[in-house]
């Protein structure tokens, strides 16, 4: 199969069903809406299930309902609506069921507006609902990439039993690329032997549950789950460094902003100034061995943003005060330009304006 | 001499005691719900979902692969587990906090959708775990935590008369009330949640049973006093009988 011109939402979609997942639950939002009616026309072909609910709500706790059948499932949306789903995610952490949901994420707060943003960063990252826990968060910055970080969503979804998070904003959903989907790919099965699937005669029966009346056993459950986080700390994150190796300067941005961040940074290059770039892919685990391999050498860190500031207090917990840790964004939707990220590194470079 | 058997307890539950009040039916309601199971001989081949309130722990009394959903979601839940897995048989027990209140969206377009799934919905009237507020199912004039003057219509509204609800949607095939606050009632009821299954089974579409339950703690009667407290001001406002049976043409 060559490349195809697609959207970023249908590409989310074309990239599930390539990873084996046959079952959708999802309701509209924009700027998302195109994932969901990709998955109405597509799942079908493939034997598949696609059902509108009647509210995210219901959607996550459909999603809980398959992924406790033992299937690959996915839902998606977009910040207002992803905050509805964070009852039902919390809910499939402490269940420890395997799930995928994609946020599209738009400005906020509250209705907000429908053009991109990033500041659904916190609410991804540290957990949303209530409770301990993480939800691994991989961030795509290119169409291409999401074929790949779909798979592995799915893949991390069910080697560790918890939901992931795939993240981008209304930038990514809505913009064309062309892609390539390898065909044939081996889809990694998992054995689920915990899963509700009736018993069929076949051992006793088993219970899916987040709750934990006696609290020493809760407390027990918590430990296991932070255990778990662990080990997806030491073999789950992603990221990707540019000419950070002789950088006095290193900005830090995920998504679309790294690659307009990646721009800025090449024209900082040829005017002189030793510039370079960490994107983290996967924003939890957060990748903390770029910055811990760097912060005694460099002169400072700019994390840019499409928010007021959230991944930037990342940044300053792995720096620890080693360099000086400076934050660039726009917010309400705005798409920060190369040229004012450019301003940026020039300023902090030695206060030159060009 | 040779013993013959000719009781047991069912099968379709499990071994360990529950944690109902003394004179609530729950327990009663579990049991027909795990004769019936046992009797249709569909135990292995069943997914139920339990709710949150006073039977949240039901996964660990119904002997079966049990999942437990958040409040209200059950009918999401089961609607994701029985589209997964069409040939099993998938139910929900709800309370009437859980179903009508905070869960009245889910359980209705479950039927709406004629999701193929049982509903077992148990209206006691109050909120019973969190210590006895009002239900959307309260009486007027019920006394209640949050309702300490009585259940007053121009301030809560009436009661949520849920059969009557959803059997005017097209998707519901079988809608029934019965009660459990005497022995012919309770064994009406076990034939209601057997047709519910039934239809279940025929492949019918989204079946629900309201029983009309106890709740003698938050209440504050004894458990008699309980069961003729149900016959004289609950069956009155909830009237009992078939709401909806497609399959006799009961619409």
């Amino acid at each position: 199969m060559g490349k195809v011109l697609m959207k970023g939402n249908e590409v989310i979609a074309e990239s599930a069903v390539h990873a084996g997942c046959k079952y959708f639950f999802g309701y509209p939002i924009t700027p998302q809406s195109e994932l969901v009616a990709y998955m109405a026309r597509r799942l079908p072909e493939v034997g598949g299930l696609f059902l509108q609910a009647e509210s995210e709500v219901a959607a996550i706790n459909m999603v809980y309902g398959a992924a406790s059948a033992g299937v690959r499932v996915m839902t998606s949306s977009s910040s207002p609506g992803f905050s509805l789903k964070q009852e039902g995610i919390s809910y499939l952490a402490g269940a420890q069921l395997p799930a995928v949901i994609v946020n599209i994420a738009r400005g906020g707060p509250g209705l907000g507006n429908i053009q991109p943003a990033q500041s659904d960063y916190f609410q991804v990252t540290k957990g949303g609902g209530h409770g301990d826990y993480h939800t691994p968060v991989l961030a795509p910055a290119s169409l291409q990439e999401i074929v790949d970080l779909t798979k592995d969503a799915f893949d991390i979804a069910d080697r560790y039993r918890t939901p992931v998070i795939l993240l981008g904003d209304g930038m990514l959903g809505q913009m064309m690329e062309p892609v390539e989907f390898t065909e044939g790919t081996e889809i990694r099965k998992f054995a689920k032997p915990w899963a509700t699937t009736g018993t069929l005669g076949d051992g006793p029966p088993r219970t899916i549950t987040s709750l934990e009346l006696d609290a020493e056993s809760l407390e027990k459950r918590n430990w296991d789950l932070q255990q778990k986080f662990a080990v997806m700390k030491a073999n789950e994150i992603r990221y990707e460094t540019y000419l950070t190796e002789d950088a006095d300067y290193i900005m830090v941005a995920f998504g679309t902003v790294a690659r307009i961040t990646m721009n800025a940074v090449n024209k900082a290059r040829e005017a002189g100034v030793k510039v370079g770039l960490i994107r983290p892919i996967s924003l939890w685990p957060f990748p903390e061995k770029p910055f811990l391999e760097t912060r005694d050498r460099v002169k400072g860190y700019i994390s840019v943003e499409m928010s007021a500031g959230q991944m930037v207090e990342d940044v300053r917990l792995v720096v620890e005060g080693h360099a000086q840790v400076d934050f660039f964004g726009r917010t309400g939707g705005i798409v920060p330009t190369q040229d004012e990220i450019f301003e940026k590194i020039m300023m902090a470079a030695g206060g030159v304006t060009v | 001499m040779t013993m013959k058997i000719v009781f047991q307890k069912t099968s379709g539950l499990t071994d360990k005691p529950t944690h109902y009040c003394p004179g609530c039916t729950h327990g009663v309601i579990h049991r027909l719900v795990a004769e019936v199971l046992e009797e249709m001989g569909v135990l292995e081949d069943t997914v139920g979902v339990a709710s949150v309130g006073c039977s949240v722990l039901s996964y660990e009394y119904f002997n079966c692969d049990m999942t437990q959903a958040a409040h209200g979601r059950a009918p999401a839940v089961a609607t994701g587990v029985k589209r997964v897995l069409p040939d099993r048989m998938v139910f929900t027990y709800q309370g009437d906090g859980d179903l009508a209140s905070i869960g009245i969206s889910e359980v209705i377009h479950a039927a709406a959708r004629g999701e193929n799934i049982t509903v077992i919905f148990v209206n006691n009237a109050i909120y019973g775990m969190t210590g006895g507020q009002m239900a959307p199912t309260s009486l007027i004039g019920q006394k209640t935590a949050t309702t300490p003057y009585g259940r007053d219509v121009s301030v809560h509204g009436s009661p949520i008369k849920v059969c009557e609800m959803i059997s005017v949607l097209d998707g519901a095939a079988y809608i029934e009330r019965v009660s459990t606050h005497d022995v012919p009632h309770i064994q009406k009821a076990k034939k209601a949640i057997r047709r519910a299954f039934e239809t279940q089974k025929r492949g019918g579409g989204f079946s629900m049973v309201e029983i009309l339950s106890t709740c003698p703690t938050n209440w504050g009667l004894d458990p008699a006093e309980s069961l003729e407290w149900v016959r004289d001001n609950m069956v009155p406002v909830y009237p009992l009988g078939v709401y909806k049976n497609k399959a006799t043409g009961n619409l």
